[in-house]
């Protein structure tokens, strides 16, 4: 259930989702570092602050819904669900190993997934099929979906954008990870989505911007959805691909890493530099 | 093929006035539109919250859907074969199929049905890249009576639906038949020296006037109706087949993965007949032409599938005669 927003109690749980990111990606097939380091606030602040969660019953009726559109970061919602108690953080250390369940993107069987994603453009239309489906069970139930900012090139994204303005779901909410790059470059360079507020607010959607590794700033955002009442809401976090790994940080090379020893103790080391100061980490 | 002479519902209209008569009743059950027009005018009445037109946009569709079903609905989504099966695909296989959903894909000019809208909205290959998708239900009614009954039927069932219909009306199937059950092929017609396996309107009708053509020749056809393409009835097939030396398959699709694939896998290793296939050979449509016409071109008609089964029965045609030769290579007679 939610908690208040504690800044200090939210950055905690944020350096401990990023120490086991880093983990995950120095393990024996690595992993989608970049894109999961920069969603780690808006997920710490999705799954410790707004959203009603039940890690004991992830399928309790009373839950919202939450679906990572860009499932390449997956390691990043793992990590969460982990530190959230879905399951038992050391489950990470299988991640991607013959047995586990825990898929480079996200799958049913592991407990907090609501739905399969992976492949681009999927999550906001099936996050309209939630919302309609709450609006006609006149249920109180909100749908959350974090897509990234690359993801905003595939067209089905916009289908469904169009039609969840008009129909005025604004029991939706969709975050986009903007952290400015995509696999191989700068969204900007590779098919521009600027100006992107003003593309969704066209849209119908009721739009703001946050800094997207303050988490507190993130918790406090999506405290007050629907932000204009008969829109659904999105909110631009402006984030850094491999955020908190200061030599990948905010380069398209962090897309995909796996650690070696020396490279792992070094991400290590600053993130050990960047813990809050309340004991954690 | 003639026009029926009298008003007949196309199966589509069929379908939606047994859903509009269903949705009532059924608080799951949601229909989505992408500007089909078919519940054009329509009065929804008390479920009229539960019809949604997405616009043009199969994609979003097929994603909307998934997400109604995965909170407890039964979406019966609404568009063209071509569109369902090839633009939405991906969304489809990842968002219904692979999750196992109730989504019931209501899929219109099926075939050669869109006619002279030409290739881009005709769909020939819906059967097969269906059928390839794991969880999904893949029917393809013959009449509009069959039709009702499957939507009646899909609610019942557990994972995701296809169901193939045409475009505009055809004729009720010929005599008392039953209404077919999802999953169980339908002996429409026994005969001891042919089977002739068939799914969809036409098929169905050409296999039945094909028997009756070969009947006054002393050649006595089975015909079975494979409404249900996936699960295949392999029971009722191998049992239709047995005895049999030859087994022909008739289907509005082209030649690979349709009905033809599916009985000829079923059917190896377990019988020993000969299995001809007749459907679409692999070439786009160039003809323009109604949906009759385009069907007398590839002989998928009574006297096309005769042709077939008396080369194949001929012993002077044989070894020469092979699945991959087609009518068209030999001209048949057109329809009257």
């Amino acid at each position: 259930m939610n908690e208040l927003v504690d800044s200090t109690a939210l950055a905690g749980h944020a350096h401990r989702i990023r120490q086991r990111i880093v983990d995950v990606c120095a393990g024996a097939e690595g992993g989608h570092l970049g894109g999961s380091m920069s969603v780690v606030e808006v997920l710490t602040a999705l799954y410790f602050s707004v959203m009603k969660v039940y890690p004991d019953r992830p399928d309790h009726p009373d839950r919202d819904v939450f679906l990572l559109s860009k499932g390449h970061g997956a390691i990043g919602l793992y990590a969460t669900l982990a530190e959230r108690g879905y399951f038992p953080a050391a489950e990470l250390d299988g991640f991607g190993q013959t047995g586990s369940r825990l898929m480079a993107h996200p799958v049913r069987a592991v407990p907090g997934v609501e739905l399969p994603t992976g492949s681009l453009g999927h999550g906001l239309p099936l996050a309209a099929g939630f919302a309609l489906a709450s609006r006609l069970r006149r249920s109180s139930r909100r749908t959350f979906v974090v897509m990234g900012d690359g993801e905003l090139q595939e067209g089905s994204v916009w289908e469904a954008a169009m039609r969840a303005g008009s129909l005025g779901l604004d029991n939706l909410v969709a975050i986009v990870d903007r952290n400015g790059l995509q696999l191989s470059g700068l969204t900007e360079e590779i098919s521009p989505l600027e100006p992107l507020n003003e593309r969704w607010c066209t849209f119908g959607w009721a739009v703001r911007d946050v800094a997207g590794h303050d988490v507190a700033e993130v918790a406090k955002a999506l405290a007050d959805v629907p932000w204009t009442p008969g829109r659904p809401s999105v909110l631009i976090a402006r984030t850094t691909k491999g955020e908190g790994v200061p030599f990948l940080a905010g380069q398209a090379r962090s897309h995909y890493v796996k650690f070696s020893e020396k490279q792992h103790a070094r991400a290590r080391a600053a993130l050990r530099r960047q813990a809050p100061g309340d004991g954690h980490g | 093929m003639a026009e029926p002479a009298v008003k007949i519902p196309a199966a589509r209209e069929a379908y939606r006035d047994e859903l509009l008569a269903m949705l009532p009743d059924d608080p799951r059950l949601v229909c989505l539109d992408t500007d089909t027009g078919l519940f054009a005018g329509v009065d929804f009445a008390s479920a009229a919250e539960r019809y949604v037109d997405v616009g043009i946009g199969e994609q979003n569709l097929m994603g909307m859907a998934a997400g109604l079903a995965a909170s407890g609905f039964i979406p019966f989504v609404n568009t063209m074969a071509a569109f369902a099966s090839t633009r939405a695909l991906e969304a489809v296989k990842i968002d219904i199929a692979y999750n196992n959903l109730p989504v019931r894909i209501m899929a219109t000019h099926g075939g050669l049905a869109a006619g002279h809208l030409g290739p881009t909205h005709q769909a020939l290959e819906d059967l097969a890249v269906m059928r390839a998708l794991p969880n999904m239900t893949v029917v393809v009614p013959a009449d509009p009576a069959a039709t009702r009954s499957v939507v009646r039927q899909s609610v019942d069932v557990p994972g995701p639906l296809y169901v193939r219909m045409g475009r505009k009306a055809t004729p009720p199937l010929p005599g008392a038949v039953p209404a077919p059950r999802i999953g169980e092929a339908q002996l429409l017609r026994d005969g001891q020296d042919v089977l002739v396996v068939c799914c969809g309107p036409h098929p169905v009708l050409a296999a039945h006037g094909a028997a009756a053509l070969l009947d006054a020749e002393g050649v006595r056809c089975a015909v079975l109706n494979m409404h249900t393409l996936k699960p295949l009835d392999t029971t009722g097939l191998a049992s239709a087949a047995a005895g049999k030396t030859l087994v022909v398959t008739v289907e509005e699709h082209w030649r690979s993965g349709g009905l033809g694939d599916a009985v000829s896998d079923a059917l190896s290793g377990v019988a020993s007949a000969r299995v001809i296939r007749l459907g679409v050979p692999d070439t786009f449509s160039t003809t323009v032409g109604g949906h009759a016409e385009l069907l007398d071109e590839f002989g998928i008609n009574a006297a096309g599938v005769a042709s077939v089964i008396r080369r194949a029965l001929d012993p002077s045609t044989r070894p020469g005669w092979t699945t991959s030769d087609h009518p068209r290579a030999h001209p048949v007679p057109r329809a009257q």
